[in-house]
């Protein structure tokens, strides 16, 4: 009788050796009636008794884990042998070696059923090609187009730089105080309840002035001098001042409300639609 | 031409221009392809060019996802399925010639299909690379079974082990080749 420490030491190469056998069939397509299952599981209960420690259980469950897996392999041969579409392979891989090439091939050609599939030019992806072709500037020009373009230094007053747009002629928060004051005063003419839709408010005359509106509108939201009020099931937005801009709590999430601004909408609502 | 006639004559040719001409990498088009462009009728559409196809020896060729064939396929398997035109009846060995493809290279894929139906749709590469050079060069294996895979008739894994493709599951009848071959004389 074997000390019991040498006892587990063997059990384990046991187990270990089980379940590379297990993998390499799985691994090699190898006939899974090789292995011995009854003989495999008699030696994993033999060896259970000794284990206490986690990894020798884990050892255990995966030797069974295993021997599962080539259970299910064989069920899947037997049902393979059982189809029509079974055949020897020795038998096969004998016949295919003595069978002639041109016989393989005559043989090939009866069941084989091969797909067709064009890839020619019709004479419409012609034209499109060629008017393609016609409407592309030669590279060179492209290229040109590409060059930086030298740029002479120079001084530019404050004035040109405002009629540039670079700079603004009033600082950004005289500006967004004046947009305020503006939508208090449209919300106490034209509003309801001390709010206004936003459309009212936001779409004027032309498309890049109510761009201009919906991004100062922006602004006021995010810095408390407004909120927004949306009935979704409605599909009705409406933006209500605050009398002194609401001081933005830190703790408290920000929630960012995309809202499109398309030109066919903006025209719609020119149309009156 | 009645009203029905011309529905489907233009519905009939919107369906020959999608499965003639290759529009994806993989030939042929998806049911729901067909379904979008043609209606939820095409499955009808597609048994009219069928019929149109008979005389030309072609015919119109329905691969399931599943690898087996379906017998009453529901509306889902269709729009997963993949539509080809392919032969419907045989090629010469001469006519396997016009359209690309030697005869070594045709035999060797007829070897690497009929070995790895014969175990059971899955061996490794070695098998069939030993098997192949019994009668072919042996440069020219490893460069065919590439090319086979390369095609869509064989999938290689990470073990090297050869799986059969779609192209197989839609051109080979791999019962009739197995029990060909099997009663070919040698």
């Amino acid at each position: 009788m074997l000390p019991e420490r040498e006892q587990k030491k063997l059990g384990r190469e046991k187990l270990q050796r089980i379940i590379e056998t297990c993998k390499s069939i799985e691994g090699r397509s190898l006939d899974p009636f090789l292995i011995d299952v009854k003989d495999n599981i008699d030696t994993v209960k033999k060896y259970f008794p000794e284990w206490k420690i986690p990894e020798d259980l884990c050892l255990d469950a995966e030797t069974i884990h295993q021997l599962a897996s080539v259970i299910k392999l064989q069920s899947e041969w037997v049902k393979h042998r059982s189809t029509t579409l079974y055949t020897d392979p020795f038998l096969l891989d004998e016949k295919i070696r003595r069978i002639e090439k041109v016989d393989i091939v005559r043989t090939f050609v009866k069941v084989w059923h091969p797909i067709v599939e064009l890839e020619q030019v019709s004479i419409q992806s012609l034209a499109e090609a060629l008017r393609y072709w016609e409407s592309l500037v030669p590279l060179n020009e492209r290229w040109n187009e590409m060059a930086p373009t030298e740029v002479g230094s120079g001084t530019a007053t404050r004035e040109e730089l405002v009629n540039q747009r670079i700079l603004r002629d009033e600082t950004f928060s005289q500006e967004l105080e004046d947009f305020w004051r503006e939508l208090k005063s449209q919300v106490a003419k034209n509003g309801e309840n001390g709010k206004i839709r936003y459309q009212s408010f936001v779409y004027a005359e032309t498309y890049k002035e109510t761009v201009n509106r919906a991004f100062m509108t922006s602004f006021l939201v995010t810095y408390g001098y407004a909120t927004l009020e949306i009935h979704p099931l409605e599909e009705e937005m409406f933006i209500v001042p605050y009398e002194k801009p609401a001081v933005k709590t830190g703790g408290k999430q920000l929630v960012s409300i995309p809202i499109a601004l398309t030109a066919e909408d903006w025209e719609k609502w020119k149309r009156g639609e | 031409m009645s009203k029905r006639k011309a529905y489907y004559a233009s519905k009939l040719k919107r369906a020959t221009h999608m499965l003639f001409y290759k529009r994806h990498k993989k030939p042929g088009v998806k049911g729901w392809e067909l379904r979008k462009t043609i209606g939820s009728d095409y499955p009808k559409v597609l048994k009219i060019m069928d019929d149109f196809l008979k005389p030309l020896d072609l015919q119109v060729k329905t691969v399931f996802e599943e690898e087996k064939q379906v017998e009453k396929p529901t509306q889902e398997q269709l729009d997963k399925a993949r539509f080809l035109i392919e032969l419907r009846g045989e090629l010469a060995p001469k006519e396997a010639k016009m359209i690309g493809w030697r005869i070594d290279d045709l035999a060797g894929l007829a070897i690497a299909i009929s070995y790895i139906i014969s175990k059971k749709g899955k061996s490794p590469r070695k098998e069939v690379d030993e098997l192949l050079r019994e009668k072919l060069p042996g440069w020219k294996v490893g460069i065919n079974i590439d090319r086979y895979v390369r095609y869509g008739y064989l999938a290689q894994d990470e073990n090297e082990q050869l799986y059969l493709d779609w192209r197989t599951r839609a051109e080979v009848d791999q019962k009739a080749l197995v029990d060909l071959l099997l009663r070919a004389e040698s």
